[in-house]
């Protein structure tokens, strides 16, 4: 189980990071907006603009060191560039959408600075203008759409095994329906409260909680073997379940989010499965584990394009880095799923948690370089 | 007393007790301590005072590196635990001050006695060294209920239990404990050298449940004091309460006069908590991310929106897309003052890398401390919400936690640790 949120884009923008236009909009490096200071004054080129990313090139044609500002009308900055030193320029990435700013030029870096109006209209272009990138998120979400119904349908198996009472059947069903959630978790948890209802392990509930979903379950199969009160658990699972398949259909997905979740998938193996964590009663980690990579490379896959196009090398390696997790993980597999974590020795868990490491490092490049 | 030499002299006299200095620690150690004692009382070297109304190592400008330990009590006899508290006080006063543990010393005593101080600190400078110490509910009544040492009506109502916390991970083997010490210092061999010799002194008596090193600080307690970063690499404790505010710190910090039993006046309450910090998937993740999930900056450590370390957050702000600038689950936001009632905390807490965990990667993190004056108003709700709600959860395990009532201060000579508590 797992807090987090996807990373939204409103987030980002909301930053105003230099570069990084993470969020749907993409500078224009063509058009940089001229900006000359001196001592007395802060002439802006153009001071109507259209919403998204802008490059501010500030020159101080003053005699002492100066700083440009922009600011939102709260006060907030939304872009800075300080130490301009006499005669030297210097550049500040700024996203802006639309709506009133204010620049201001900062002569010996004090005071409010000389003020000027910036005025920002019209919508952003979406990054996902890039055809390659709509057919990332198109193929992604496609890749979503088709195992969060595979998730419903094996959970309401499970589910209904666990009222009948057939606990040898809720016990092979339990990791497959598993399978499922863990190829689409950053998607799936992203929804809140929903998420620890349906995944949260014992010590994920506070003093005064009630403990529901999966891993509750799992604890009656595994330990007591009695899932004879646990009716009304599965019951409400296929409900929660039911809500997320219908919420994670519906997400809008920016490239920059797949790319995000891809590298979450992998921290989610190395926090929670590598230590044997997820499924301590079942020790069936080695599912999540596996379903998690493949998670991963589905959206890494849909990116594929994308990211030959952008940065071939990068996309080598990626390719060679899942060979080498396919391979470490290849040697446990048991008939159609996977040993048990308790059958796996110190130095396998070790070479999985190397070649996780491996993979998650290049993997953790892929977003900015889709947000380029 | 009239040893050949002990830490104190090698500080202060030349002569005679140089060659044997330079035996025993080395010219450098011994030039170091003479530097120290020119400096009395500068941050590296000097000796911070001992006797006062409250213990020190809490408001005292946090010091860089840090030995906790503590102890479970295995003696039952409540005159034994009182004798070990008038030797532990004795002991502390004599460490803080840069002398030996005993009053013999590590090199001269009886040839064939072992010495009453381990050594390893001849010739170090006192190094701002602390000792403070702190009782466990389990004092008051051990596991199975028993009042061992007849003090179980004088438990203060405010040495609750923590409840569970949403993702505790906590291995009791490594929290808890009847009595702890904390060793602040600036050197860490000062450090370790003053919990050795409480450990030993200690023996029979009490015996050690665990400890923790830290080796960098990650909070400021002073206005003095630049703002340290934590594993995270983020500026840590820009907002703490710090020595200078005193009406917040009678108000957060120090226990009131009908607070709860008097002993405990003019004390306050410690919460420690081990997290390990996920660094490595932290690392992974892009720096907006980052900075959202921690609300401030990474550079100056502004919060989101402001320039200045030390601006104030303004919470309410949006940005020109309509949401928060500083995000709801950010842990800025959720651990500010304003989002708790006006609670706040005396963090004084250490980076800490305990070795490797086996799986590839640093064990490392935040052994988190903090002083309070009631933690069933301050930490406890704090941590509720942000064990409920912070982004920053990801990336962080609770591993052990800890609860002390530390006494106000030893005030003259013959006090002693707890004095007041076990005063019949």
């Amino acid at each position: 189980m797992r807090s987090h949120r996807l990373p939204a884009c409103v987030t980002l923008g909301a930053l105003a990071l230099t570069g990084l236009a993470a969020c749907g909009q993409k500078t224009d490096k063509s058009q940089k907006i001229a900006v000359s200071a001196s001592d007395s004054a802060c002439e802006v080129a153009r001071t109507e603009l259209p919403a998204g990313a802008h490059t501010f090139s500030v020159t101080n044609k003053g005699s002492k060191v100066t700083e440009f500002y922009v600011y939102a009308k709260d006060g907030s900055i939304k872009g800075e560039v300080e130490n301009i030193g006499p005669g030297t320029t210097r550049d500040v990435h700024v996203e802006l959408a639309a709506g009133e700013y204010e620049s201001a030029c900062k002569p010996g870096m004090k005071g409010d600075g000389i003020r000027g109006k910036l005025t920002v209209t019209g919508q952003a272009a979406a990054l996902a203008s890039d055809p390659k990138l709509a057919a990332a998120v198109a193929t992604y979400k496609a890749y979503v759409s088709t195992e969060a119904d595979a998730l419903l349908a094996k959970t309401t198996e499970f589910a209904a095994a666990v009222k009948a009472g057939d606990t040898a059947k809720a016990k092979e069903l339990y990791p497959v329906a598993r399978t499922h959630w863990e190829r689409i978790e950053p998607v799936a948890e992203s929804f809140g409260d929903l998420d620890p209802a349906i995944d949260a392990r014992e010590n994920d509930v506070e003093a005064g909680q009630e403990w529901t979903g999966f891993h509750k379950i799992e604890k009656d199969l595994w330990v007591t073997g009695d899932v004879s009160g646990d009716a009304r658990v599965a019951d409400k699972l296929v409900t929660d379940v039911t809500e997320i398949v219908t919420r994670s259909k519906s997400v809008d997905l920016s490239p920059v989010q797949l790319a995000t979740g891809s590298k979450e998938l992998l921290d989610e193996v190395a926090t929670g499965k590598i230590t044997g964590e997820e499924d301590r009663y079942s020790h069936t980690d080695l599912w999540d584990f596996a379903a998690n990579v493949e998670g991963s490379k589905a959206a890494v896959d849909a990116l594929r394009d994308a990211l030959t196009a952008r940065d071939p090398k990068l996309a080598d390696e990626l390719t060679a880095k899942f060979a080498a997790v396919d391979a470490a993980l290849g040697k446990h597999k048991a008939g159609t799923g996977w040993k048990s974590y308790t059958e796996l020795s110190k130095a396998d868990i070790k070479e999985l948690s190397d070649v996780i490491n491996g993979l998650a490092e290049p993997i953790s490049k892929v977003a900015a370089v889709i947000a380029k | 007393m009239a040893g050949r030499f002990s830490r104190r002299r090698m500080l202060t006299v030349g002569g005679a007790g140089v060659a044997g200095a330079v035996a025993a620690g080395g010219a450098g150690a011994w030039a170091r301590g003479l530097m120290a004692e020119e400096q009395h009382g500068s941050e590296a070297g000097g000796a911070v005072a001992f006797l006062g109304e409250h213990q020190a190592g809490i408001t005292t400008p946090a010091q860089d590196r840090l030995h906790f330990v503590a102890f479970d009590v295995t003696t039952d006899k409540r005159a034994d635990l009182v004798d070990l508290l008038r030797e532990w006080t004795l002991a502390a006063a004599r460490l803080t001050a840069g002398h030996d543990a005993g009053p013999v010393g590590a090199v001269n005593g009886s040839p064939e006695a072992p010495p009453d101080d381990t050594g390893e600190a001849l010739g170090l400078p006192p190094s701002g060294l602390t000792l403070t110490v702190g009782f466990g509910p389990t004092l008051f009544r051990d596991a199975g209920g028993r009042d061992r040492f007849g003090i179980a009506d004088r438990k203060p109502a405010a040495l609750a239990d923590l409840p569970h916390f949403r993702g505790d991970a906590l291995d009791p083997a490594t929290g808890g404990g009847d009595i702890c010490v904390q060793a602040c210092a600036h050197d860490p061999q000062v450090a370790v050298h003053a919990i050795r010799n409480l450990a030993r002194i200690g023996f029979g008596a009490v015996s050690m449940r665990w400890s923790q090193l830290g080796f960098g600080r990650t909070s400021s307690t002073s206005r003095a004091q630049a703002t340290p970063r934590n594993l995270f690499g983020f500026k840590d404790g820009t907002a703490n309460l710090k020595a200078e505010d005193t009406a917040a710190l009678r108000q957060h910090l120090w226990v009131q006069a009908g607070d709860g039993p008097a002993w405990m006046t003019g004390g306050t309450y410690l919460v420690t908590r081990k997290i390990r910090m996920m660094i490595e998937t932290w690392d992974r993740t892009s720096l907006a991310e980052q900075e959202a999930i921690v609300g401030r900056t990474k550079g100056t450590g502004a919060p989101l929106g402001k320039r200045g370390e030390f601006d104030e957050l303004n919470l309410a702000a949006t940005g020109a897309d309509g949401k928060q600038v500083i995000p709801a689950d950010s842990h800025v936001r959720l651990a500010h003052p304003d989002t708790n009632g006006g609670a706040r905390l005396l963090r004084r807490g250490y980076n800490f890398v305990d070795g490797s965990d086996g799986l590839g990667r640093l064990g490392a993190g935040l052994f988190f401390m903090a002083y309070q004056r009631d933690p069933r108003r301050q930490f406890v709700p704090i941590q509720t919400s942000l064990a409920r709600n912070d982004a920053m959860n990801e990336y962080l395990r609770h591993v052990s936690s800890g609860l002390y009532a530390c006494p106000p201060g030893v005030r003259t000579a013959d006090d002693f640790w707890g004095r007041a508590l076990f005063s019949s």
